[in-house]
């Protein structure tokens, strides 16, 4: 499976490398967002539970539109077909897309952070940056473990740009829930506190779950 | 070529059919296809071709009857007859911004065949100074000579064809001969709309209508008209 996972996963980067669908979609998407909440609250600095807020809204919208995109050259260019045929784990799909899905969200992430820094934020960043990095990591594997299965479902329907996030922005609640909570802290005025322990432990809760609900169904979205 | 002594046939259907809703697309279907022997299926648009293809090929579930492919029976123990199974449908199954070669080891690598291959399959079909260009630059006919090549990478005991020389030009023909041809040695379902070449090719014929089987017969006993007539 190592071998089928790894051959996915090359592939699919090297797509990104030469088609520039995802990525530069998703981190312009931020931006734009992050603008367009500086002018829309009428504020030039947040902090506390509102930066966490701004924060992980635009990520999880940015990540959507990257779950969007995920399955389209399988289901366009016969690659389900191609997979299918051959001897290998269909689980091999579910975890590639799911590592693809959490490199795109960290490489957006590296940029979108600093901006929102820039453009949004009140305190600074530079002390919360470890924590906030864990809390980042944690939300990312459970965006992409869940935009996977979603975005593998919502590619076999007509209307996948709108059942892709129909689906996982309901899903995603308890993440968000969670990571805004862990970062809040992080991002309050006169100095950042540490995060509290049971929201990363809801993230991580959320993680596994999801990890093992995506595994016992993923065949199934394969499935004629 | 002779069918392997003591080896299970390679496609045994019996009573084979599919729906899609409410309309059938293959209903009743029942033949054996010896090993190495090549099955050519004729039908006008619709009659279930493809569908019979995609069948076989575990991608998709038949709906009543048994099908059995290389001994297994489908859908139950499709993961046994996966990666021994070649399909060439309407679809090359390349992606387009990927090269030859890169499609190519992509498919080595889930197959588990030496990247080697990937470069002999190129040059064998005349490939070899266009292998590095990304599949969208080529034409259909080179596109298809690197479906082909993608269809024969793992040495696959069945080939399922559809319209394998579209876009082929003679010489594209005769390249890729050892890769889907009689010499490849592996048994074919071989669905063509170009009644004497599928004659040629064949030794049983099926000839499909609406779905249900219209003309099942060995090569022999079939003339060219019998085949004309499922178009009518």
């Amino acid at each position: 499976m190592r071998s089928a996972v790894s051959a996915l996963i090359r592939k699919d980067l090297r797509l990104e490398l030469r088609t520039r669908e995802s990525v530069p979609a998703m981190l312009l998407f931020s931006v734009s967002t992050f603008v367009l909440f500086h002018f829309g609250l009428q504020r030039d600095e947040l902090e506390g539970d509102l930066a966490a807020g701004v924060l992980w809204v635009t990520v999880l919208f940015a990540a959507v539109l990257g779950m969007n995109r995920l399955f389209v050259s399988e289901r366009e260019e016969g690659g389900f077909d191609g997979f299918l045929l051959a001897p290998v784990d269909r689980t091999s799909m579910l975890i590639a897309k799911a590592a693809v899905l959490f490199a795109f969200l960290v490489v957006v992430e590296l940029a979108v952070v600093p901006a929102f820094a820039i453009l949004l934020l009140g305190p600074p960043l530079g002390q919360a940056l470890p924590e906030l990095l864990g809390i980042l990591l944690l939300a990312d594997a459970g965006i992409a473990v869940v935009g996977t299965l979603v975005g593998g479902l919502a590619v076999q329907t007509r209307a996948r740009e709108l059942i892709g996030p129909l689906l996982a922005l309901p899903l995603l609640v308890p993440l968000l829930l969670a990571a805004a909570q862990a970062t809040a802290p992080l991002l309050s005025e006169g100095g950042a506190a540490a995060a509290p322990g049971r929201w990363l432990a809801v993230l991580g809760l959320y993680d596994v779950v999801f990890g093992l609900i995506a595994y016992a169904v993923f065949d199934f979205l394969l499935e004629d | 070529m002779e069918p392997a002594a003591g080896a299970e046939p390679a496609v045994e259907l019996e009573g084979v059919g599919r729906r899609y809703g409410e309309r059938t697309a293959l209903a009743g279907v029942t033949l054996t296809l010896a090993r190495g022997a090549t099955l050519a299926v004729f039908g006008a648009n619709g009659a279930g071709k493809t569908t019979l293809l995609r069948i076989l090929a575990t991608l998709l579930r038949p709906h009543s009857g048994t099908t059995r492919v290389l001994g297994q029976e489908l859908p139950r123990r499709s993961w046994a007859v996966r990666g021994r199974i070649g399909l060439l449908g309407h679809e090359p199954m390349l992606y387009r911004e990927l090269t030859a070669r890169e499609n190519l080891r992509f498919h080595a690598r889930l197959h588990r065949v030496p990247e080697a291959r990937v470069g002999e399959l190129l040059e064998l079909v005349g490939m070899g100074r266009r292998q590095d260009d990304p599949v969208r630059t080529l034409s259909r006919g080179m596109t298809q000579r690197v479906a082909i090549c993608r269809v024969a990478l793992p040495r696959p005991e069945l080939l399922l064809l559809d319209e394998p020389l579209a876009n082929l030009d003679p010489s594209g023909g005769d390249a890729v001969e050892p890769l889907i041809g009689r010499s490849a040695g592996a048994a074919r379902v071989l669905v063509s709309h170009d009644v004497e070449q599928g004659l040629a090719e064949a030794d049983v014929v099926l000839g499909l209508r609406a779905g249900r089987p219209a003309l099942l017969a060995p090569v022999g006993e079939v003339e060219a008209a019998d085949v004309r007539a499922l178009y009518a």
